[in-house]
């Protein structure tokens, strides 16, 4: 059997390999990882029959130009991306929730994503990796992970499992909007920040600052100072944790964060709304919004059962 | 045993052990820690994603779509000390250091802001035998102390880009071990050539939570002929 394969012409910008994310090793110091944005990742994974978590390809910004060298291969995109495919020298503007069907000597070209930051590329039968603890995600801070802790590389061979069927399958979705609030609840710190600097917190503008990438998002232009000290005993943290560090530009902790943190916490992002965040392009400007936790975890579970009807709604093309 | 549990967001409690920092507490902590950790048929029947101590507190991040919060909290609350308090780890592991200014980067103002001599900060920091509350930050990151107060130094105003793997480096009442390049901003006065976190072995780290340290002497020449 030959063995399939891409070749990667250019890398983009952070090209990595993800999944479900490693699982009880934070206690290592190793972070739990995994996909940014889950509900982009599973539409792309079932439109190609694959089990939501099967590794994907994320991509940030730019994405990867790809030639198939060997085999064939059936692949879909999500996201709000540019991507052309490039076939005996014709350009076809490709489509986004759409599964397309590549041949050896094709080039996937993923240019760009649009008012956001990742998008997902997911291949049929998912891609051939080595797993390290128990996952094919990869910390490239930490250098572990699949790919050896790396980001995809130009030259590389990216191999595959399976020749890609011959029918098509897409969704029908709108894009979507840039919703200008993110739900929090209150933190385990909140009671380090004196009432009108909370108030300060919710009723003013953050802008999304150019530091913004897997480890964590920093925001500008509303400054919060603690009353209390700027560090605490330093303790395990989680994402969508927003940190205050001395010089009072919040920190919101994203999937390679570090396993624990010394900032007090004045408040957390709902899990519903962390890839939201994640998605806003450098210079977004929102505000936060106040959620018990009773209603983040309702939100929660009614986004997850929207999710499961959306990608029920997956058609045969 | 602990004070209190709280849930911090939708997928996470903290174990609340008061906010003292000292080595009573953390072997506590520790133990309890392990105790979860040693319970793997629970830790999955609860869906409990990760279990992270340190020097205080512990962080349990569960999966919420399970709903069983309550089973947790539960099962969290019915661990007895009398189940824990017979797990001891506190061997001593020596760490070869080198003092040499080639690694030591930030001695010379550690001695200007201590008003110690050079001699004197090797000299406290080779004697102390060093507590391990915690791994974390990044893989393998041991936070040791503590550290004599006559060498108590803040953070660095502006951390480094890069710290190099091995570095040992101390702020406040803590020392800290960078287990590969990093960015940091401790204070530099030494380097180990050990390697502390190998991701091929089944536990991958040298130096466990509840482990005493202490270091050694190691001159350049050894330094090199280890390193290689």
């Amino acid at each position: 059997m030959i063995n399939k394969y891409f070749k990667v012409l250019r890398s983009g910008t952070h090209t990595t390999f993800q999944d479900k994310g490693f699982v009880n090793l934070q206690h290592l110091g190793i972070t739990t990882s995994g996909v940014v944005d889950n509900e982009l990742a599973f539409i792309a994974n079932s439109l190609v029959n694959n089990n939501i978590y099967a590794p994907i390809i994320e991509f940030a910004y730019q994405g990867p130009k790809l030639k198939l060298i060997e085999g064939s291969c059936r692949f879909a995109i999500s996201g709000n991306v540019n991507f052309n495919i490039i076939k005996n020298n014709q350009t076809i503007i490709g489509k986004t929730n759409q599964t397309y069907k590549l041949e050896k000597g094709e080039i996937l070209d993923i240019l760009s994503t649009i008012k956001s930051n990742y998008g997902y590329f997911a291949i049929e039968g998912s891609f051939k990796i080595k797993k390290e603890f128990n996952s094919s995600s990869t910390l490239t801070n930490s250098k572990i992970g699949s790919n050896n802790g790396n980001c995809i590389k130009e030259n590389q061979k990216i191999y595959f499992t399976k020749s890609g069927s011959n029918y098509n399958s897409y969704i029908n979705i709108n894009q979507r909007e840039i919703d200008k609030f993110i739900r929090v609840v209150p933190g385990p710190q909140m009671n380090f920040f004196m009432l009108k600097v909370i108030k300060k917190f919710f009723n003013n503008y953050f802008i999304v600052s150019k530091i913004t990438n897997r480890v964590g998002v920093r925001l500008e232009d509303n400054i919060i100072k603690s009353i209390k000290s700027h560090n605490i005993a330093s303790e395990g943290i989680t994402k969508g944790a927003i940190q205050i560090p001395a010089n009072g530009n919040p920190i919101i902790l994203l999937n390679d964060h570090p396993t624990i943190g010394g900032y007090p916490k004045i408040a957390n992002v709902i899990l519903a709304d962390v890839y939201k965040i994640a998605q806003y392009p450098i210079g977004t400007k929102f505000l936060f919004k106040k959620v018990n936790l009773d209603e983040a975890e309702n939100i929660l579970f009614e986004k997850e059962k929207n999710l499961r009807k959306i990608l029920n709604q997956i058609k045969i093309l | 045993m602990f004070k209190h549990i709280y849930q911090i967001n939708e997928q996470a409690f903290i174990i609340d052990f008061g906010s003292i920092i000292n080595t009573e507490i953390n072997d506590i902590v520790i133990n309890y820690h392990n105790y979860i950790l040693s319970n793997i048929d629970k830790i999955k029947s609860l869906g409990i994603k990760n279990c992270v101590p340190s020097y205080n507190k512990i962080l349990i991040q569960f999966d919420p779509f399970l709903r069983n919060k309550s089973k947790i909290l539960k099962y969290l609350n019915s661990i007895k000390i009398k189940d824990i308090n017979n797990i001891k780890n506190n061997k001593i592991i020596k760490i070869p250091i080198c003092y040499d200014e080639e690694y030591a980067i930030d001695l010379n103002d550690v001695s200007k802001k201590t008003k110690l001599s050079k001699n004197q900060i090797i000299d406290i920091h080779l004697n102390t035998i060093f507590h391990v509350f915690m791994i974390g930050f990044m893989p393998g990151l041991p936070f040791l102390g503590i550290l004599d107060k006559k060498l108590s130094v803040l953070r660095k105003s502006s951390p480094r880009v890069n710290v190099e793997k091995g570095s040992v480096a101390i702020a406040n009442k803590m020392c800290v071990i960078y287990p590969n390049n990093s960015p940091g901003g401790w204070n530099i006065i030494g380097k180990t050539p050990l390697d502390l976190f190998n991701k091929n072995k089944k536990n991958p780290l040298l130096i466990q939570p509840g482990n005493k340290v202490q270091f050694h002497l190691m001159n350049k020449k050894d330094f090199h002929l280890y390193d290689k």
